[in-house]
């Protein structure tokens, strides 16, 4: 070995060594765009002398696509909760027992043990919300409690409708409407879905993800929207109102999650710990605008939070709201093809 | 001793030698970053779809059969995909149009900039190029904001009183043309300008000492010349265009699928990768012949008049 290549290899060890000692103090976050509160992402790297980094993805199937491939270099990810039985399937988490950890007593009772993870032997709460109908009450006056707003448009808002472009939301909506069940197979009802969608797209102005500014600036008079969209869509302008619709709706929940290929174990554990702490998880929502599943964090909420009727959903319609859950791959394929004759 | 001949041959080898050795760096590129990916995709499109997105190592022809064929998910028959076709038609109309209006309009800027006196010249071209110092998202929000109901536009109509209602131009097919126009417009004037540069004004000028009409001018003399420009643009605009889905969904509403959108819900919420790519093949075939066919009618005709 001659003199060069030895002192390339003495720098490159000692390059190798500084990166594991900085490791120790980093964890890379997985996450949706916007998602995340930059004080509490201080408050944690503060707390335990982490570097947090923060990627963004923009859907389940890239965060999905992504992790399966491997070498990302992240800890952990917020996937939603339909997906959450697929990354436990194949094997991209870790069984961090988040039910064993010390806040975890803080956990509101309806998200202490889902169907999606039992026991809570994975994932942590981050936010869950709803999916319902946004009106503008200056354009329609009329009763808003139901998808017909999108899949029967009212004169007053014919051409003025948005309809958020998730095609497993709008499907599950539009079953719901059609008097089905979630993941239905039933070719009458899928049948009855894809004419109504198919007739009711004139009546549509777009299908687009951009509702808050939209909504604010009067391109559109409704939308199917997602809750804490909702609410930041009121705070702007006091006539929009958010509904939940009658048929029924669905509700989401995106989960913390600690990847298998985590170089920070420790930190990303304590980052669950941490998430579920109620001051931390109210800062959250405070950025999110969405509600968290912790038990005792409406206390340090914002005031424009704390009863909102975006938020809190109230008791009448409490019923009516159904996890959505993930359809098998084949039901999934006729959903594609509605989907597609529905956007030709 | 080596004869003269031998020296030469010698010589000569070196330099064949040589010359692959200098363009090495060239054909790994275009071999490893243009071929690869694409042999990826080719042999995607012959496997199975995983459940939830990703492939399994199955070889199938599905894919490629769902391109043209669907079964129809109510009587089970066999049928051609129209949607696909319909879709594919979208884009394609799309695409044939930019090209078309980006060289109305930038035919005449080309040659706007290449009359002027050679300084003023660096400044016009400066001009076009200068929206391509910004991100096409951005610029076509900038357009978003000119057109919609609250827009500039239409705020100034409504304070002029010229109508009381705000025109309803987003959302439209108008504005997709127009932000279409707008974004690929310098890919047009660009090669237009580098061949009008080179144009020699005095066969202008000698075309209207003979009695040419404007007209004659432009179609029997400026047109001929500047073919190269033509072609160039159009294929610069073109190939953009038929991929575009920024543009379209962002002004148009995303209520109607461009190609683009198909081949993405394929790799997203469709999970069938080998849909996607079979589609992402057919696309690029269809595309190469389209286009090998109008460069060797359009260069066979330049020998013509050249």
């Amino acid at each position: 070995m001659n003199l060069k290549s030895m002192s390339t290899a003495v720098g490159l060890a000692l390059l190798a060594s500084t990166s594991i000692a900085s490791a120790a103090g980093e964890l890379n976050i997985y996450n949706w765009g916007n998602y995340i509160s930059p004080d509490m992402i201080k408050k944690f790297e503060k707390q335990f002398d982490v570097k947090v980094t923060v990627t963004d993805y923009d859907s389940n199937d890239t965060a999905l696509a992504k992790v399966r491939q491997g070498g990302t270099g992240f800890d952990i990810a917020m996937p939603s909760q339909t997906f959450i039985p697929i990354w436990i399937q194949e094997g991209l988490i870790q069984e961090t027992n988040p039910g064993q950890m010390e806040n975890f007593k803080n956990v509101s009772p309806e998200w202490a043990n889902p169907d999606f993870d039992p026991g809570r032997k994975y994932s942590v709460p981050w936010a869950w919300g709803t999916i319902g109908v946004v009106v503008n009450t200056d354009t329609y006056k009329g009763p808003a409690d139901s998808w017909g707003i999108i899949f029967d448009t009212p004169d007053e808002l014919k051409g003025k409708v948005n309809v958020v472009p998730e095609m497993n939301d709008v499907i599950f909506a539009a079953i719901k409407y059609a008097g089905g069940e979630q993941c239905t197979e039933d070719k009458a009802i899928l049948k009855k879905v894809r004419d109504m969608l198919v007739a009711a797209k004139p009546n549509w102005i777009a299908m687009e993800y951009n509702t808050i500014e939209k909504m604010g600036a009067g391109d559109f008079k409704a939308t199917s929207d997602w809750n804490g969209s909702a609410l930041r869509q009121r705070l702007a302008n006091a006539a929009i109102h958010y509904n939940y619709p009658k048929e029924g709706y669905g509700l989401w929940s995106d989960n913390v999650v600690v990847l298998k290929e985590a170089k920070n174990l420790e930190n990303a554990k304590l980052f669950q710990n941490f998430m579920m702490d109620p001051e931390n998880a109210a800062m959250n929502s405070a950025f999110h605008r969405y509600a968290n599943g912790i038990a005792g964090s409406d206390k340090f909420m914002p005031a424009d939070m704390k009863e909102a009727p975006e938020v809190i959903i109230p008791e009448a319609v409490k019923a009516k709201g159904e996890l959505q859950r993930l359809c098998s791959p084949e039901t999934q394929a006729l959903y594609t093809k509605i989907w597609t004759e529905l956007q030709k | 001793m080596a004869t003269a001949a031998e020296i030469e041959k010698q010589a000569e080898a070196r330099e064949v030698r040589n010359r692959w050795l200098l363009s090495a760096p060239a054909l790994i590129i275009i071999l490893l970053a243009a071929s690869g990916p694409l042999l990826i995709v080719l042999l995607y499109s012959f496997l199975t779809p995983g459940p939830y997105g990703d492939v399994q190592w199955k070889f199938s022809t599905e894919g490629w059969i769902s391109v043209i064929l669907e079964r129809d998910i109510f009587d089970d028959t066999l049928a051609f995909a129209s949607a696909h076709l319909t879709i594919f038609w979208r884009s394609l109309k799309l695409a044939i149009m930019a090209t078309v209006a980006t060289l109305i309009f930038g035919f005449p800027t080309a040659y706007f900039i290449a009359t002027r006196s050679e300084r003023t010249r660096d400044i016009w071209l400066f001009l076009i190029t200068i929206p391509f110092w910004t991100n096409l998202l951005i610029r076509t929000f900038a357009v978003l904001q000119v057109i919609r109901n609250e827009g500039i536009i239409n705020t100034a109509l409504l304070n002029l009183g010229i109508v009381d209602q705000p025109i309803q131009m987003l959302y439209t097919d108008f504005a997709i043309m127009v932000g279409m126009v707008y974004v690929y417009l310098p890919l047009m004037v660009l090669p237009l300008y580098a061949s009008m540069e080179k144009l020699d004004f005095r066969l202008v000028e000698a075309g209207y000492d003979l009695y040419a009409t404007r007209w004659q001018v432009l179609r029997r003399i400026i047109f001929p010349m500047v073919r190269p420009g033509v072609v160039a643009g159009s294929i610069l605009v073109f190939i953009p265009a038929i991929g575009a889905y920024v543009t379209p969904s962002v002004l148009g509403g995303g209520k109607n699928m461009m190609f683009a959108n198909l081949i993405e819900l394929q790799f997203g919420q469709g999970r069938n990768w080998p849909l996607g790519a079979a589609l992402s093949i057919t696309v690029m075939a269809i595309v190469m012949v389209a286009l090998l066919v109008y460069v060797r009618n359009t260069s066979s005709s330049e020998v013509r008049h050249g």
